[in-house]
């Protein structure tokens, strides 16, 4: 019955002997809040951690890929035709002309710098994964907490919104969006119009994943004591929700935000393959694979670098992802 | 509880529930067309206009002259109340529609999808050709990973913790950050062009033989699946794991009867209905997914006539697509809830 959850410690247990955990010899018991617990786990999950630090290197590529594109490589636009068979039209040196001067090689046809498109590439992605997730997260909490709190016919419209939104066919209605809105709106201009369609669109159809997260969890949370006791000091609504709930789902809704990023990715490579991303000539990881989609057959290794770069990164988050699951749920539901 | 079988349930009562059952899905699905139809419109002939476009432009493409394009907004109503032209718009589906200029009269039959000003062309003839192609393509990979994911989900669960388990389990982790079309490029290296194991027709028709068919659709098959069959998997042995721990099990086992028995009639059965109900809200994904796959592949399904109309900008073409195949998962929604009242005895008996 007392099985020691924490360490096994020899002492004698303090409260057996009566006496105040602060006797010296004996193990000071300290609180830890959840933050510190789940860190301590993480810190052990080393696959969880490799993961991490993945994506972390991928996020300082994409803020300084200026930088690493002038020391390692040439400008993502800048055409090389003295590296192309003039021929074939395919790259001369092995590998898809891999080289010292070429890190990844060119493209063939064109000639361009293929690491230097994957490095901007990455800041496409990216940009593009985290704010539809930011908009993902900001409409599914509000909704999810409303449901969940008010329940009743307020709960019965949102879930009902949530289910049909989740069955819709998402790739084609996201094509038709992209295809129907101008190339400037709102004084945006260039693929700052495509970066922002893109971001409300993946976002908009995203929170229901969201929301039926955070309204179960509030269903569950608004029956406990903390929330009636606040509602009996005279809470307000506005209180309860954002001071008393709100609190306690950062947990599963930052879990859910990292693991809905490498979804994200795969959707903006997706468009971006089938036309309906960010414009050429602007580098992005899925448009790569449709110019790769003429060539592969010949050249193969400009499928295989973006192709591979999407699934380290989208596996990278997906196992960071788990990990945080893991850390932050002692249960690990699932 | 619900888990077995029973035969001697009473059985009154029984048909009612599930008349009841099945009305009150129809009735969402109803809400869904409706909300599909709404949407649809309000992203083809709304949304643009609120942006700044002339909806006229979008249906005919910018080549078009100035009196071509009049001729067009009056064919399309565009200058008419948005609800004659909502209910134009969807009327024209069961009804078959003419978009009429004064003499010059475009026919549509039933059932209109729209027209294409630019091929002069219904859209639903350019579905109707398409249409096999994705089905196909669809049905088959949504069995190889039902029954894949399924499978090896139920082998994982029973030998948890083997290598057999630990191998699937990645693969399934692999699978979910593979994106399909660099799978299907790969593949299409490797199979097609590298060993030369098999070969995709250039095209196809309802006139190809079975063979061809078969021979052309069985590496997409296995793409589109493998994604999937990997999510299923891990949702299988979740589910399985929790059903196998469950009582009612432990009794069936003491009644004596065979493994096999208590596996598939008993815990399957009931680990088959959260699967279900994901597989519900995967027919969405499956079609985004036969999208992809087809314009990986160059398969002339519904994916690659809107991709293609993409880059064509032919509007008309995008707008029946999406229509619909929204419409047809809402069909296929209808499906699986049927699918729930065969599976699930709560559902049957109320």
């Amino acid at each position: 019955m007392t099985a020691p959850l924490h360490e096994p410690t020899t002492e004698a247990d303090p409260i057996a002997t009566g006496g105040p955990a602060a006797d010296s010899g004996v193990k000071k018991v300290e609180g830890r809040s959840l933050k510190q617990i789940a860190w301590k786990r993480l810190k052990q999950d080393k696959v969880a951690l490799t993961g991490g630090i993945v994506v972390l290197v991928l996020i300082v590529v994409a803020v300084f890929a200026p930088l690493i594109v002038g020391l390692l490589g040439h400008p993502p636009n800048e055409f090389h035709q003295d590296q192309l068979d003039p021929l074939t039209n395919l790259p001369t040196g092995p590998l898809g002309g891999v080289s010292g001067d070429f890190l990844f090689g060119v493209e063939p046809n064109k000639g361009r710098d293929i690491f230097s498109r994957i490095v901007y590439g990455a800041r496409i992605s990216l940009l593009v994964a985290f704010l539809a997730a930011v908009v993902a997260v900001a409409l599914g909490t509000l909704f999810g907490i409303i449901a969940g709190y008010f329940g009743g016919w307020v709960d019965a419209v949102i879930s009902r919104v949530m289910d049909v939104l989740l069955s819709f066919p998402q790739l084609l209605f996201i094509i038709s969006l992209v295809s129907v809105l101008p190339d400037d709106l709102l004084g945006l201009t260039g693929s700052g119009v495509r970066i922002a369609v893109l971001v409300a669109v993946i976002g908009f159809f995203g929170w229901p994943y969201v929301g039926r997260i955070v309204r179960g969890q509030t269903l569950s949370l608004r029956e406990r004591e903390y929330v009636e006791a606040a509602r009996s000091l005279g809470g307000g609504r506005a209180h309860i929700l954002f001071r008393e709930l709100l609190p306690n789902l950062v947990a599963p809704i930052t879990v859910y935000a990292t693991l809905m990023i490498p979804t994200n990715i795969l959707t903006e490579a997706a468009l971006s393959f089938l036309g309906a991303g960010v414009r050429p000539p602007t580098a992005s990881w899925g448009g790569m694979l449709r110019d790769a989609l003429e060539t592969y057959e010949h050249d193969p290794m400009f499928m295989v670098f973006p192709g591979v770069t999407i699934f380290i990164t989208v596996l990278a988050f997906n196992l960071f992802g788990d990990g945080l699951r893991d850390a932050l749920d002692p249960k690990g539901t699932r | 509880m619900a888990g077995s079988p029973h035969k001697g349930f009473p059985a009154t009562g029984g048909p009612r529930t599930v008349l009841a059952y099945l009305i009150r899905r129809l009735f969402a699905v109803v809400i869904m067309v409706l909300v599909v139809l709404l949407a649809t419109f309000t992203i083809f002939f709304m949304l643009p206009k609120w942006a700044g476009q002339d909806v006229a432009v979008l249906f005919a493409g910018k080549a078009s002259g100035a009196e071509q394009l009049a001729g067009i907004r009056i064919k399309l109503g565009l200058d008419d109340p948005l609800l004659v032209q909502f209910w134009d718009f969807v009327k024209g589906i069961p009804m078959g529609r003419d978009y009429a200029n004064g003499d010059d009269v475009t026919h549509c039959a039933a059932p209109c999808f729209g027209y294409s000003f630019r091929t002069e062309v219904p859209v639903w003839t350019t579905l109707k050709d398409a249409l096999p192609v994705t089905g196909a393509l669809a049905a088959g990979a949504c069995v190889l990973w039902l029954l894949g994911g399924v499978a090896t989900g139920v082998v994982s669960a029973l030998r948890r913790g083997s290598i057999w388990d630990r191998a699937a389990m990645t693969t399934a982790l692999g699978g979910v950050s593979l994106p399909i079309f660099f799978t299907g490029m790969v593949a299409m290296g490797l199979f097609v062009h590298n060993l030369g194991w098999v070969k995709i027709a250039d095209n196809l028709s309802t006139d190809d033989g079975i063979g061809t068919w078969f021979q052309t659709l069985i590496l997409p098959w296995i793409v589109l699946a493998f994604l999937n069959a990997a999510m299923y998997a891990r949702l299988t042995r979740a589910t399985m794991l929790e059903v196998l721990g469950e009582d009612y099990i432990r009794t069936a086992r003491a009644k004596g009867l065979g493994e096999g028995t208590v596996i598939t009639r008993h815990a399957l059965r009931s680990a088959m209905t959260p699967i279900l109900t994901v597989f519900g809200l995967d027919i969405g994904v499956l079609l985004g997914g036969a999208v992809l796959t087809e314009s990986t592949f160059n398969l002339p399904g519904l994916g690659l006539a809107a991709v293609q109309a993409i880059s064509n900008k032919d509007l008309p073409v995008i707008l029946g697509v999406t229509l619909f195949a929204a419409l047809a998962i809402a069909v296929a929604n209808l499906v699986v809830d049927i699918m729930y009242a065969v599976i699930d005895p709560r559902v049957r008996l109320g």
